[in-house]
């Protein structure tokens, strides 16, 4: 290994560990963490009646929020395996951010399913009384599928880089190095383990791109198999899955932005790497802005009476203003910034990518709120609170906790082991 | 050479069984997928033939050790029987009694109305008029199909009931229904403590319980004892007639007159509400045609106020 090398493996390696930051960093997560469980156990106590939910508006912001995960954990098919198999070098040094990103969100959406049920002691009835007929079985059965290849796809290649920690890392804790001894399980780098991992990486690559596809696809059709105008699409499960391309896009900038500032790779996070990936959401966004014209003009050209009725709230009503906000500031005018090259620079592309990121969450709560807001027959005989859907304070709180969640695994992930893959900034480096 | 030759064997025979197991499991797998689906078709279209139904009545039983002897009666209805309810719009004066008996019955809130009724316009010159809204029974159920835990059911005799011993509170059905049939008991129900002791009687979804659905039942527990659903026996203008669809009789709540259910639906121009949804509806509506009372002017305003939220001013999109 020459010096170059050797200082790079330095450099991948160096954030490792649990230091000071790190700890103030996860205290303070924690904190929030248990402030808004404490939310929760209200809810488990009292019911689903401390939300904003009644019988009209009944999923809120924690479906919003379900399909949102959901949707940004898309990004690791995206990066490792579509970008991968077709050998898009470039891509290769972010798999393993796509692949960090990928997990946490997908493990956590399945908690986020769990806080909008009204009976989560009843859970375990999903598998004892499960009916296929439904696709809330389809999406339990494809998430869990799913958070198992990415956990594999995020392990198997990152088999070497473990066994490069338990070899160079010795100044790190006891446990910690038993944690890489078993991990690396006996790696030697040998041909034939060079061999298995490269086939079960591939086969694993192939594997993901259906069931990623499956995963947002069926949590698409929970509202395109109803009546409702609004969800009453065919287009749902592409208009998801290239919506999920732009969240998760937007989110891995955003890693990239803060690994680079924070673990000091400001070398090997370039420049040219930020421009591409600028590129990339450029490329994403502007399919989903190709979905969002069919999915809205059409229905606006035939203006038939319920449709018309949701349009109208959503274009000038009482929905407007965010509708607004989220088509021009998270997906058209990101799109127009994006096209100059200074933009695609790491700082203000991740500007962009926060409002991108902001705009792709609330699309979800203008997905899924305004239709149930306006079902086909009047809503009479109810107290206010059952016709205009305002969030709680508890629920906000009990719809972060997640987040916070997904912000706990990453930091975790990627104080222990190095985030970008070293083989591949290697050979990045030699190209 | 020899080595390599095996080798080769092996790799393609490894391969083979590798290809083998891929594809008999997905076989498996679609099989299992395309069967139970069938079978929930073929479970759905029974419920439209008796005799078809008589002969799979155990298949409908699920998990029968596990449910009460209440359950498992409540889930499989009352054979022979095809109920079917008519609602004259005509005679509908608001009166609510209905409504009032619907949710003493079940012990419900105040804002929880299995039957509601509304003021409905249906363009925008056309007149009010009464509408109570029941669960629509439908014989498609799109609450039925999105039941993740089969919590939610269609019987024999037509009825679709909730068993809240077996909710999740998912609340998908309420997104699937067209007819916003469903209410959830989103905080403890009204009387949850006077309640605690009584075994569950899924044909009057009592005890009420927090975080489940809760809808129309037909009154199933008042049909099993031969008598007219609550609100129909409630109502003093004679709105409603029910019956049996197998012996075209329906009877009016009010009168008790009797008729053939055909007639009173060829008669008086019978129609569903939203057939174009393709539900099958078994509750059937007769329209507000010579009205015995008219709409009060304050009841016209929130019709036309709800007829508006649903309308659009063409001119401005």
């Amino acid at each position: 290994m020459n010096v170059a090398n050797e200082k790079m493996v330095h450099d991948l390696l160096k954030p490792i560990g649990y230091g000071k930051g790190f700890l103030i960093w996860m205290s303070f997560l924690t904190v929030a963490l248990i402030a808004c469980l404490y939310a929760y156990t209200i809810q488990l106590k009292v019911g689903l009646g401390v939300t904003g939910l009644r019988d009209y508006v009944s999923w809120g912001i924690y479906i919003a929020n379900f399909v949102f995960f959901v949707a940004t954990s898309l990004i690791g098919m995206l990066i490792s395996a579509v970008l991968g198999l077709t050998q898009i070098k470039w891509a290769s040094p972010l798999a393993r951010i796509a692949e960090i990103i990928s997990l946490a969100f997908a493990a956590v959406a399945g908690l986020v399913i769990i806080s909008d049920m009204g009976r989560p002691d009843r859970f375990t009835y999903l598998f004892l009384y499960g009916r296929i007929q439904s696709p809330i079985i389809w999406d339990v059965t494809v998430v869990t599928t799913y958070v198992v290849i990415s956990t594999l796809l995020l392990y198997l290649p990152m088999i070497p880089d473990i066994a490069l920690c338990r070899d160079r890392l010795t100044h790190v804790p006891k446990w910690q190095r038993k944690l890489y001894e078993i991990l690396a399980v006996n790696w030697q780098n040998n041909e034939q383990q060079q061999r298995i991992i490269r086939q079960g990486v591939k086969t694993l690559l192939i594997l993901i791109i259906p069931v990623a596809l499956a995963i947002h696809t069926v949590t698409s059709w929970l509202f395109a198999v109803t009546h409702r105008p609004g969800w009453d699409s065919t287009i749902f499960g592409p208009y998801f899955v290239t919506g999920a391309f732009v969240s998760g896009t937007a989110a891995v900038i955003i890693a990239m932005y803060v690994f680079r500032k924070i673990y000091h790779l400001e070398q090997y996070i370039t420049f040219d790497l930020f421009d591409k990936v600028g590129k990339l959401l450029v490329l994403v966004s502007l399919v989903y802005l190709y979905f969002n014209i069919n999915e809205y003009l059409v229905p606006v050209y035939k203006m038939k009476h319920a449709d018309a009725a949701h349009l109208h709230e959503l274009f000038q009503g009482r929905f407007a203003i965010l509708y607004w906000s989220v088509q021009l500031g998270g997906l058209l005018v990101p799109i127009i910034l994006l096209l100059f090259k200074p933009m695609r620079k790491p700082l203000p592309l991740f500007v962009v990518a926060i409002f991108v990121i902001i705009g792709a969450w609330f699309k979800r709560y203008l997905i899924v709120i305004p239709t149930m807001q306006h079902p086909f027959l009047p809503i009479q005989n109810v107290p206010i609170e059952y016709q205009i859907y305002k969030p709680t304070l508890i629920e906000v709180a009990i719809t972060i906790a997640p987040i916070i969640l997904v912000l706990m695994i990453i930091t975790i992930l990627s104080k222990t082991f190095p985030v970008l893959p070293v083989q591949e900034v290697e050979s990045h480096e030699d190209n | 050479m020899g080595n390599i030759r095996t080798g080769l064997k092996n790799a393609s025979r490894r391969k083979f069984l590798q290809q083998l197991a891929l594809w008999s499991g997905g076989t498996v797998l679609a099989g299992g997928a395309v069967a139970s689906a069938l079978h929930y078709e073929h479970k759905k279209k029974g419920a439209a033939h008796i005799k078809e139904i008589a002969d799979h009545v155990h298949q409908l039983k699920i998990n029968e050790e596990a449910l009460s002897e209440l359950q498992r009666r409540g889930r499989e209805g009352i054979s022979g029987k095809r109920w079917i309810w008519v609602i004259d719009l005509a005679k509908c004066k608001n009166a609510r009694r209905c409504m009032s008996a619907c949710q003493q019955a079940h012990h419900l809130r105040p804002e929880q109305s299995h039957m509601n009724v509304l003021v409905m316009q249906a363009s925008e010159h056309t007149p009010a008029y009464y509408m109570p809204k029941p669960c629509q029974h439908c014989d498609n159920p799109p609450c039925v199909s999105v039941c993740p835990v089969d919590a939610t059911f269609k019987r024999q005799d037509g009825v679709v009931l909730i068993d809240n011993q077996r909710c999740i509170g998912c609340r998908f059905c309420i997104a699937a229904c067209p007819y916003n049939a469903r209410m959830f008991n989103w905080i403890e129900p009204l009387y949850a403590k006077e309640d605690a002791n009584m075994e569950y009687n899924v044909e009057l979804n009592l005890p009420q319980r927090k975080g489940t659905i809760t809808k129309c039942l037909m009154s199933a527990d008042r049909l099993r004892e031969g008598k007219l659903p609550y609100c129909v026996s409630a109502c003093p203008n004679g709105v409603y007639w029910f019956g049996d669809e197998n012996e075209d009789v329906v009877t009016n709540g009010t009168t008790h007159e009797t008729m053939r259910l055909s007639e009173l639906l060829e008669k008086n121009g019978a129609y569903q509400l939203m057939p174009e949804l393709g539900t099958k509806p078994r509750v059937y509506y007769l329209p507000p045609k010579d009205r015995s009372m008219p709409v009060k002017e304050e009841d016209k305003k929130i019709a036309n106020e709800s007829y508006i939220i649903l309308k659009v001013n063409g001119n401005t999109l």
